[in-house]
């Protein structure tokens, strides 16, 4: 299959991979590699499956009785949709951030902690560092140093967003995804995070599900597009955009339809 | 056209009157509740009320005793209550998904919500009253405790399946064991919405007064011994208001007044606290 294209250095490999939400099969036979400490964005209409096939990542989709997953999903080798895998540990090691910001009710400072303590026993300094070391990656700390405090729903929509980064890559996993985490924002703060996710990805595997082309097109290394639950076409993302293998593919990027 | 638009202008107003007489009927009888209980209540509340215990019949005295007792047995009622109650709403809506047990304990819960109290009473009374063969503040204190526990069942799920389930996928996403997620993020989301239904809580059991008749009957001196009859506000008011005796029936009106007024105030707090939170999220 020429047009999804096996990436040098594969972080996850997903093997015929297959989803259903009670009966509705979501996603259909997927076949591809996340390559590391690369961005990889999925594309396509709504309804396609790409957030679906996002959350098997990390397995959020057990949280709901009705949902299942078949297939093989290979982090470093491992298959994480055995059910011998410790679940915790796996999303510790793979952090995701949302569309929608998501604070804690609890002070900027507890935000951060939060994960930092489940898995880590640091001192009350090193604690501080990792915090601080979180925010500025980030790119928060200057605006928030003084509030540390101070309830992290206090702040305005781009720096919830932000200070949802932070949290995720406090933990320091291997992994980060990102389901769609600029279109609840305005066009500065969007500016702001696609900055941080050039720098993010010299320490982590970053795949981004994005619905604005654009963006894949500006911070994506690879790019994936799916189509009713199947992946059409998976490449270098300057190939995707310029020359796509495949007449679909074509047609969505063109904005003929979708 | 135009003949549509002074229809549907017609029918708005027709509307919009029926409410108004709808609201201002229901108004017009809390109010009259309210000037009633003033105008009987506030005469007799001296400062004596609060200084002086039930007297005898015929004798002025006060309600020491009794707002004690009420005050003692809602609060033990609560203590009993509140814990059990938002233990078993936590389930309800964190674990209810899957499996019987949660459909048949909501149903079950709904039943208890609505059970006539005094049914409360009768069955504290047979089950505890008689086999230690006296009358107990615990008694009443128990059959308090089962009127909490339903409403801060209820009112815990409720706010509880308030909080969006994308706030429990972010703290799962960080590799938090369910029961970090929920005592961590979620009760604590939750916080001010469950505050609220205990606080209405307390106020639906400070004037109960059918459970109460068969559990902690009445004691018309001062007792501060659980284990033994205690007086009560609503058992009292009922023994008083029923007298011949002016100076009892003063006192029963005192003692209504009081109780009207902690209710409503717990009840203006309760909604205070709640609009105060949601306005800070």
């Amino acid at each position: 299959m020429n047009n999804i294209e096996t990436v040098a250095n594969p972080k996850i490999v997903i093997k015929d991979l297959n989803f259903y939400y009670g009966n509705y099969r979501a996603l259909k036979d997927i076949n591809l590699s996340i390559a590391e400490k690369m961005v990889t964005a999925f594309i396509g209409p709504s309804g396609c499956g790409k957030s679906t096939l996002l959350r098997t990542f990390n397995r959020m989709y057990q949280l709901y009785p009705k949902q299942k997953a078949t297939g093989e999903i290979l982090l470093d080798g491992a298959n994480i949709l055995d059910s011998k895998q410790d679940l915790n540990m796996l999303r510790a090691k793979i952090g995701m951030v949302f569309q929608k910001p998501t604070p804690f009710p609890m002070s900027i400072y507890d935000n951060i902690a939060f994960g930092v303590k489940l898995y880590e026993n640091l001192s009350k300094h090193d604690m501080a560092a990792r915090v601080e070391w979180a925010l500025r990656k980030a790119a928060l700390w200057t605006e928030v140093k003084d509030k540390l405090r101070q309830s992290g729903t206090g702040l305005s929509g781009g720096q919830q967003q932000r200070l949802c980064i932070a949290r995720a890559i406090a933990v320091k996993p291997q992994v980060l995804l990102l389901d769609e985490p600029t279109s609840a924002l305005d066009p500065i703060s969007t500016a702001h995070i696609e900055k941080l996710i050039d720098e993010l990805k010299e320490d982590f595997t970053i795949v981004i599900v994005t619905h604005n082309m654009q963006q894949a097109a500006r911070i994506s290394d690879y790019t994936a597009y799916m189509y009713l639950g199947d992946l059409i076409e998976l490449g270098e993302t300057s190939s995707v955009f310029t020359n796509p293998k495949r007449k679909e593919t074509e047609d969505y990027i063109t904005g003929r339809f979708g | 056209m135009l003949n549509l638009y002074t229809r549907r202008r017609i029918i708005n107003a027709a509307g919009l009157s029926v409410s108004v007489l709808a609201m201002l009927f229901g108004l017009f009888w809390l109010c009259w509740i309210l000037l009633t209980l003033l105008d009987h209540g506030l005469p007799a509340l001296t400062p004596v009320v609060f200084a002086q215990m039930t007297p005898p019949p015929g004798s002025s005295g006060g309600l020491l005793n009794a707002i004690a007792g009420s005050l003692m047995m809602t609060l033990v009622g609560t203590l009993i209550g509140t814990p059990i109650g938002i233990l078993a709403g936590t389930y309800l809506a964190e674990f209810g998904q899957r499996g019987w047990m949660a459909p048949i304990t909501r149903f079950i819960n709904d039943v208890l919500l609505s059970a006539p109290s005094i049914v409360i009473g009768l069955f504290v009374y047979e089950v505890y009253v008689v086999k230690v063969k006296h009358f107990s503040g615990w008694a009443g204190a128990l059959a308090l405790s089962i009127l909490v526990i339903p409403i801060v069942i209820r009112t815990t799920e409720n706010m509880l399946r308030l909080v969006p389930s994308t706030l429990r996928e972010a703290a799962a996403a960080l590799g938090a064991p369910q029961w970090k997620v929920i005592n961590f993020v979620t009760l604590r989301a939750a916080r001010a919405g469950i505050i609220t239904g205990v606080l209405l809580a307390v106020a639906r059991i400070s004037g109960e007064t059918a459970p109460l008749l068969f559990t902690a009957l009445n004691n018309q001196f001062w007792s501060s011994n659980m284990n033994q009859p205690m007086a009560n506000l609503p058992v009292v008011i009922f023994q008083f208001a029923m007298s011949p005796y002016a100076d009892w029936q003063n006192l029963a009106w005192a003692g209504a007044l009081l109780i009207t007024v902690s209710v409503l105030t717990l009840n203006i707090v309760a909604r205070v606290v709640f609009r105060q939170s949601a306005t800070t999220h």
